[in-house]
Parts: C-alpha cells; structure tokens; sequence
C-alpha cells in the first residue's frame, strides 16, 4: 500500500471477485485508493490496518456478514468514525433497515454503476457529518424503473 | 229468749241467784192454816221467788234452797226429764258438789227404783244401808249412803211426770213438802206449757221466713194483691217492678206507678170474673233503664176463709223468650235465604258441569253415582234406542269406570289420576281416557263424594302418534344436515389446507423469486458495471461500431433489470413485504422530480409534457416512494404509446370525498373499452405475440393499481382506440398512518 496524502483510501468488502475488480479498477482510475476485503473477518482487519477514509460494506459475506462487521466496527474505537456505505444486491424491505440498525451511514443497491458509486462516495465524504448519519437510504435513481 | 228444749239445763247452785223480790201478791192457802203467820211467809216467799221465772233450772234451784232453808233439807237434787229424752237430768241440787250434774237416771232402767218411783208417781224411801246386799238394791245416786226420798213431781192429770226430787233425810216427809210439791209441779208444767208454745210460735215464724225466702228466690215477680188490686204480699223480683221509696229518682217513680196501672188494669178486669189461673202477656217498664218488659201473666184467685179473696200473680219475664223466638225466626229467614241461594248456587254449577266437555262424574261414599254431565251420560249410560252391542259397550264402560272408583274408594290418597280403556259407544272405537279423581271431604273429614273428570287421550294420542312420525322424519333430516354439515366440514379442512399450502406455496416463490432477483442482478452489477467502464474508455479508447456494440448491451442489460425489479416488486406486495412510509409532502414537487428523471426519454421522443395544477395545491400525507413510482410508471407507459401529441399531467383536490386527483393524460394509441380492465392483470399487454411492437413485462400496471390500493386509492382509466388515454390515480388527502 502506498501512501497517498490526496487520494482517499476505500476499504472495499465484497465476496463477489468480479465485482470487487471491476469497482477497485474503477475506483482507482477515478482516483482513489482501494484496500479490499472478502469477508467481514478480513473488514475488520484491513480496517485497523489501512484506516481507509470510507468503507463500501456488502452485506451478504462469508465468515461474517455485513451486518455484524458493521457492528463490530462502529463499536470499534479505532473505526468508529470511519462511514460506511451499505452495497447489496438484496433489495428486499427491511435490509436497509437492518443496515441502519446495524450503524451503516448510507445504503447503495447493487446493481449500481460503477461512476454511480464514485458520486455517492464524494457526496458523503464531502458532505457535512452530521448529514450523512441522516441521510435515507436510496435506490439509485439511474436503475429506475421504466417498463 | 226462751230456751227450747234443754238437753243439760243449766244448773243453778246454791247461792247463786240472789234471792230478790217484793211479796206483792198474796197468796192464802187454806190446806195449811199452821199455826203461825211464819209458814204463811216463807210460802209467799216462794210464790215470789216463782213469780217471773221463765227457767226450770232456775225454780228448781230457788225450790231446793227454800226446803233447806224452810224444812231443813240439807241435800236435795231436782231430776226432770226433757221433751223427747229418755232419761231425767239434773237440774238442780242443793248441798251437794258440782260433780252432781253429770248424774242422770234413764226412764229405760226400768229395774231401777227410782224410776219406778218416776213413772208410777210413787213416793219412795230408801233408808241407809247397813249391809252391802242393803246397798246393792238401792239405787245409785249423788246421796251416797245417806238415807232419802224419791218423790215425783208432776200435775195431775197429765200423762208423764215432769221428773222426780231427790231429798235427803231419814225422818217421814213433812206435810208441807206436799204443798211445796204441788207448787213446784204447777210451775213446772207451767214453764213447760210456755216452753212449747214459744216453739210452735219460732217454728211458724221460720217457716214464714223460709216462704218469703222461696218466693224472694224466685226470679219472677210473684205478688198477691186483694180484690182491688192493692198490693199485700210482693217479693224482691216484684218490688222492684211496683214500688219506689220517695228518696229515688223522678223516672223510676213513674215507672212504677206506669207498671202498678197496667198490672191492676190487668187484673180487675179479668182475674176477678173467672177462676183459675189465666194467662195474659203483660208489657211493663223496666224501672232501672226504662226499656220494654214483656211478661207472661199468671194470676189465680185465692180465697181465704179468714181474709177474702185476693189473687197470686206470678210473672214470667219473657222479654228474652221473645228476642230467642224473634232471632229464631230470622234464622229460619236466612236458612231459607241461603238454601235459595245454594240452591242457584248448586243450578249454576250443574250448568257448568254440563258446559264442560270433559264427561264429569260424582260418585258418593257408597260407591253410587250422585251426578254426571252430558258428556257423561254419553259413555255411561244406555240410550234409548241402543242396539246390544252398544248396551255391552255401555255396560263395558261402567264397569271400568266402577273398578276405578273402588280402587279410589279404598285407598288413602286424596288425589288420583289414571288411565282407562273406555270404548266409545257410538262408534264401538277404544277411547282411552285419563282420568284424574278427587276426594270431597266434609268438614269433618268423612268423605262425602268423590268427582271424576274423565279426559279422552285419543285426540292426544294421535297428535303424539303424528309427533313421533314427525320427529322421526326431523332425525333423519338432522341426520342428513349433520352428515352434510360434516362433509362441508370436511371440505372446508381440506380447503383449509389447500389455502395453506397455497399461500406457503405462494409464500416460498414471492421468496424464490426474492432470491432470484439477488441472484440476477449481482452478475448484472458485473455486466452493467464493465460495459459502462468501457463506454467510457476506461481501459482505453473504443472505436466507434465498438462503442454503438456496447450500447447495445448496456440498453439490453437495464431492460432485463427493469424486468428483474418489476417481479421483484410484485413478489414484494404478494409477500406483504411492501411497508409504507408515510409522510406529507408537496405533489407539484414530485410530479416535477418524476417529469425530471424521465426527461432524457421526452427529449428522445420528441414529445411535450404538460404539468396542469396550482402551485398552492394542498400538500398530501401519503407514501411518497409508492405514488412517485405510480406516476414514472404512468408517464413512462404514457410516452411509450404516444407518438405525436403530447401528455398532459393534471392535478386537483375533491374537497367533498378528501382526495388528490392526479392524472395522465396522452393522445397516444388508446385502449379499446373490452379491453380497459385487463390491462391491470398480471404480465398483461395488449399485444401479446411475440412479435409486440412495444417492450415490457406487463407488469406495469398491475403493479400500479396494487400500489394505489395500498395506500387506499384506485387507478381508473377512460380511453378511446387512436385517441389516447387518460389514466386516473384518486389519493384520500390523509393516508393511514
């Protein structure tokens, strides 16, 4: 990992490779620095190890779902602060909820393009703290539907 | 007083009487002419003594001391023997204790001498004994030993003796002892003679007593009155009625001179005229209170040789004979009163028995019938003109009914009720009758009749037999219901289960398809996200028929997540896991976010999209997610079947029902009326060949309409074939919370 003093650190978790490449490919041809992670163990890890300025959290993960690994972090001291944005293919009422309650910040549904992603990542690390613990979770509007 | 019949006279001893008196007659006595004027005085003495005694005791005791004082008898004992006594007893003694008064001689002993000498009139000596055998004949007397006299006392003429002197002394009797003898006798029968008279005279006087006391006792006046009417003889009862003293009151004074006029009245005019008694009713004044009397008069002329005529009225008060005869006779008024009365009373009753139409029939102790009604008569009864047959029925009948009776007679019961099987005399028919029998009776408790009423069970029968058949044909009904009722439960489980595995049926593809659709779209994500990163020539330049080839399945990629999302959804509502969020917000806004995110397909096809509402338009509380995705939805169908023209959104309150009234209006293709409903149906086109000019799952709509019930409204659409459309979605104003 190289240190990078302009370029924000995303700690991305997906258990899906081909998703995990094609976002780290595209997050850091937009300018940002991946870690990445398979499980929710390994989250927890890379996320003590690389404090990355933002976490993009699947939900459905081996060894540790997403929810509890969110948990875990946001009860972390050394995590704590660090947002995390929910990505899930489950778009089934009461995930985002149960994302929320388990202390996610924002709530992406896969599935999301990849400079969709890049926008939602700027919004929240360049918005106001507070609002960002506010904001509803949505779906993106670019996959609306329109049979 | 004069004392009646001594038994134990009273002895007078010497000295006792003091010896009083003035010579005042003189007395010559020619037998005794002695020798001296002394003699004379000493007898004038005793003839004073006598003089006024009305006591035997008491001229025996001044007799006994004059011959000791006067011939010097130192001891004398006077005997006399009362009326009706059998034996002498001392009155009188002189010179002797008072032990002499218990001595007496019965006149019985006739071996005794001295009785002799009492009887016979006899003067006896009885000279001192000088031997014991000399003592023996003498009799025994208060003397003792002392030689005596026994000389009888008595007038001459008289049957008996008045009794006998017992004189002391040895030497012959002196010659005036005979005179004093004499004198003594004739007082003595003299006192006597007084004593008996004055008896008679007592006894008359108590019988007269004893009369008045009778007729006192008597509680009907009873009066003698003289021939004028004047009252001589009344007793208590009568007084009452007839006389009043001056000292009592005014009304009773007239009371009784009222009753003295109607009693001689009475009288005069009849009781003299006829002898006899005669019986009259007499009505007097009760003095006391002044109320009626009314007496019953018995009068009877009496003649008195000595007092004339009078006549002896007896009086029978039959005031209260009269109240008893007059209360008699209301009584017999009101016996006869009351026996009119029963007899209504029994006539009535004989209408009601006959009236009933149960036979009725009273039978007395003895077993007999007393009476029955018609109904009665009917079944007990020959007719006149019966054939034999109906005789044996008739007779059949009576002797049923008879053993009912008896069996009622002898038992204790007050009540009894049972069944008998009576035949019907007309028709010859069994008619089985119920009958309930009481006892009568009297107040005594003796029985005195027993009523039947007799109740015919056939009408009863039937009904039961009718009843029974009924209810056998209810069962088998019931039967039949309940065998269908279960069957219909049966099918119910089985319906019951079915539904149920159904909705797990339903339950596991709403789930599956859950499933799927996560499924689906994480290599999407891949597919999507790689086509997008080349477009945009992220690993290097694309030359341009490349790039016309990506886009093409960029294009055909969000078409299939369309698809993916709208089975999604409705697997979402069918699962009810469709929450609503409900919040207020402005529609103007969302019709132009829905305008906004739809713009790039207006710009495409090249048509104009009209917003029609007030900017001030009412702000709704509803789910605002559901009725944006209502409306793309709405829109975008809009746009897809327009090719010229334009849509127009519209939007407006109803006041009156609270609701928002949105629609979209296009001048599109339209929709023929038959076919304006099945357009909400799932995975429904118009154009279902495979070759359809337009794309989509058909599910639009039909998700729009389960949307809109949701949030408890409805989409209605009004179309004309080459025309357009216009689709109506009605919110209330207020969602449910």
């Amino acid at each position: 990992m190289t240190t990078k003093p302009d370029r924000p650190r995303v700690l991305l978790v997906d258990d899906y490779p081909d998703a995990r490449e094609m976002y780290t490919e595209y997050l850091e041809f937009s300018g940002f620095d991946v870690v990445e992670a398979g499980n929710g163990m390994e989250a927890l890890q890379r996320a003590v190890d690389a404090s990355p300025d933002i976490i993009l959290m699947d939900l459905s993960l081996p060894v540790m779902d997403g929810w509890e690994a969110t948990r875990r972090l946001k009860a972390d001291a050394r995590t704590a602060s660090i947002p995390v944005v929910a990505l899930t293919g489950h778009a089934l009422a009461g995930i985002s909820e149960g994302a929320k309650k388990a202390g996610c910040d924002a709530f992406v549904t896969k599935p999301c393009l990849p400079e969709d992603l890049v926008r939602e990542i700027r919004r929240i690390l360049d918005g106001p703290p507070s609002a960002q613990s506010n904001k509803k979770p949505r779906r993106s509007g670019k996959y609306a539907k329109t049979s | 007083m004069a004392v009646g019949a001594p038994r134990r006279p009273a002895v007078k001893r010497n000295g006792s009487a003091p010896y009083t008196g003035v010579p005042r007659v003189r007395v010559a006595v020619g037998e005794s002419a002695g020798d001296d004027g002394d003699l004379l005085a000493s007898r004038v003495r005793l003839l004073e003594g006598f003089i006024g005694r009305g006591e035997i005791a008491d001229c025996a005791q001044i007799g006994l001391q004059w011959l000791g004082a006067v011939l010097g008898i130192r001891q004398s004992i006077c005997l006399i023997r009362p009326e009706n006594e059998q034996a002498l007893f001392v009155v009188a003694a002189y010179g002797l204790g008072s032990a002499v008064t218990r001595y007496s001689v019965s006149v019985e002993d006739w071996r005794n001498p001295l009785v002799s000498a009492y009887t016979n009139r006899k003067e006896l000596f009885f000279p001192a004994p000088h031997s014991a055998a000399d003592r023996k004949r003498r009799p025994v007397t208060p003397l003792e030993d002392a030689a005596f006299h026994a000389v009888p006392l008595g007038v001459p003429g008289s049957e008996e003796g008045a009794g006998l002197l017992l004189l002391e002394g040895a030497s012959a009797l002196p010659s005036e002892l005979h005179w004093f003898v004499t004198v003594f006798s004739q007082k003595l029968d003299q006192i006597l003679r007084q004593q008996i008279l004055a008896e008679g005279d007592r006894k008359q006087g108590r019988e007269r007593t004893l009369l008045y006391n009778i007729i006192n006792a008597v509680s009907d006046p009873i009066l003698l009155t003289d021939t004028e009417g004047r009252l001589l003889i009344a007793n208590a009862r009568a007084l009452t009625l007839f006389t009043a003293s001056e000292e009592e009151g005014e009304g009773r004074r007239v009371a009784v001179r009222m009753n003295n006029m109607l009693l001689s009245s009475a009288l005069s005019s009849k009781a003299i005229e006829e002898t006899g008694a005669t019986r009259r009713e007499l009505l007097l004044v009760n003095p006391a209170d002044g109320s009626d009397l009314v007496f019953e008069l018995l009068s009877t002329v009496t003649e008195d040789p000595r007092q004339g005529s009078g006549v002896v009225s007896i009086l029978r008060n039959v005031t209260d004979l009269r109240r008893a005869s007059e209360e008699i006779e209301e009584n017999y008024r009101k016996m006869r009163i009351a026996e009119v009365q029963a007899r209504a009373e029994s006539d009535r009753l004989n209408l009601i028995i006959d009236s009933v139409a149960d036979p009725i029939v009273v039978t007395d102790a003895g077993g007999g019938t007393s009476l029955m009604n018609e109904p009665a008569e009917r079944l007990f009864t020959i007719p006149v003109d019966a054939s034999e047959i109906e005789q044996r029925w008739v007779q059949a009948n009576d002797a049923h009914f008879s053993s009912f009776i008896a069996g009622m007679l002898v038992s204790s019961d007050q009540r009894r009720g049972g069944e008998i099987g009576l035949t019907d005399p007309r028709t010859g028919e069994p008619m089985p009758v119920e009958a309930i029998a009481g006892k009568i009776l009297s107040e005594h408790g003796e029985l005195t009749a027993v009523v039947t009423i007799l109740h015919d069970r056939r009408e009863a029968l039937e009904r039961q037999r009718l009843y029974s058949q009924l209810q056998v044909a209810a069962d088998g009904l019931e039967r039949k219901i309940q065998a269908a009722t279960a069957d219909i439960a049966q099918q119910n489980e089985l319906l019951r289960r079915q539904a149920i595995e159904l909705e797990q049926a339903s339950a596991l593809k709403s789930q599956f398809l859950a499933n799927m659709s996560h499924e689906f779209r994480t290599p999407l994500n891949a597919m999507l996200g790689y086509t997008s990163m080349l477009l945009q020539g992220v690993a290097g330049p694309v030359e341009p028929p490349v790039k016309r080839q990506l886009g093409r399945i960029e294009s055909n990629g969000r078409h299939l997540l369309t698809i993916i999302n709208e089975i999604l959804d409705i697997s979402r509502i069918e699962a009810g896991r469709m929450p609503l969020q409900i919040s207020t917000f402005k529609v103007p806004d969302l019709v132009n976010e829905v305008k906004a995110e739809l713009e790039p397909i207006i710009m495409q096809r090249k048509l104009s999209v009209t917003i029609e509402m007030p900017r001030d338009l009412d702000p709704i509380t509803s789910d605002r997610q559901k009725v944006k995705q209502i409306l793309l939805n709405l829109l975008s169908n809009a746009l897809k079947f327009t090719h010229q023209g334009g849509v127009t959104i519209a939007g407006k309150r109803n006041a009156r029902e609270k609701t928002m009234v949105l629609s979209v209006a296009d001048t599109g293709i339209g929709i023929a009326g038959a076919d304006q409903d099945r357009i909400f149906e799932d995975f429904r086109q118009l154009d279902n060949s495979p070759t359809r000019a337009y794309g989509g799952t058909g599910l639009g709509l039909s998700i729009c309409r389960r949307l809109a019930q949701m949030l408890d409204g409805r989409i209605s659409v009004q179309s004309q074939v080459g025309k357009g459309s216009t689709f109506t979605l009605t919110l209330p104003t207020k969602g449910r919370k």
